[in-house]
């Protein structure tokens, strides 16, 4: 599944559904991403897509990570619109017969969904608002996939 | 007219999300935008900005036709 939506989820309610029915998967990792507020600084942080390139694009890394760590089954849920601070913002579970290759691909992933994916990202506060891109971490976190 | 888009601080600095342009090249609709709004020409070209026609990223310049979809994507960050 990858999919966007301008709807607040639950990731419990992800992770049970994305857990649910499997015999032969070993191990499911997830990572949420939450909105933070910045000591009060973020009030809102506001996400736009550029629907059906955005999926397309996730997709195509998707496809990657499946083949590299030889998952079995994947699950992305971004949000877009308006994010208030302390709402899920991105949800990522991996399927894989081990560990490993479950906690690696899900890291991978976000990697290229902090750098790489067709998001843009801006912070609304009490000092007006600001776009946010990717930092130099972000990159060098990134590169160790290369 | 090429249907043109704009995302995130680009859509802001021109003051526009979306367009027709009549322009039968890349370039030639590069020339168009900074003819009339030099700052968005000079953002358009900036680094890490990224062209995509009809939904698929495009180096240096391509032919556009009437029905075409260009995007204008600035450094990308989600998550």
């Amino acid at each position: 599944m990858i999919k966007l939506t301008e709807a607040p989820f639950d990731p419990g309610a992800l992770l049970s559904a994305f857990t649910r029915g499997r015999s032969e998967t070993g191990a499911v990792a997830t990572f949420t991403g939450i909105a933070r507020a910045e000591q009060g600084a973020t009030t809102v942080l506001e996400l736009e897509a550029y629907p059906g390139f955005t999926e397309a694009e996730i997709g195509r890394i998707a496809d990657q990570a499946r083949e590299r760590f030889g998952l079995h089954d994947l699950a992305i849920l971004h949000r877009v619109g308006r994010i208030g601070p302390g709402e899920p913002i991105v949800f990522v579970a991996t399927a894989a017969g081990h560990r490993r290759a479950a906690f690696e691909a899900c890291d991978f992933l976000m990697d290229y969904l902090k750098s790489k994916a067709p998001f843009w990202k801006k912070e609304h506060g009490p000092d007006g608002e600001r776009w946010i891109e990717p930092t130099a971490q972000d990159h060098a976190d990134r590169n160790r996939w290369n | 007219m090429a249907r043109v888009l704009l995302f995130g601080p680009l859509r802001d600095l021109a003051g526009w999300r979306e367009r027709e342009v009549a322009a039968a090249s890349i370039s030639a609709l590069r020339t168009f935008l900074a003819d009339e709004d030099a700052a968005l020409g000079a953002a358009l070209g900036g680094p890490g900005v990224q062209v995509a026609v009809d939904q698929a990223l495009v180096r240096g310049d391509a032919g556009l036709s009437a029905a075409s979809e260009v995007a204008f994507l600035p450094p990308m960050s989600g998550g």
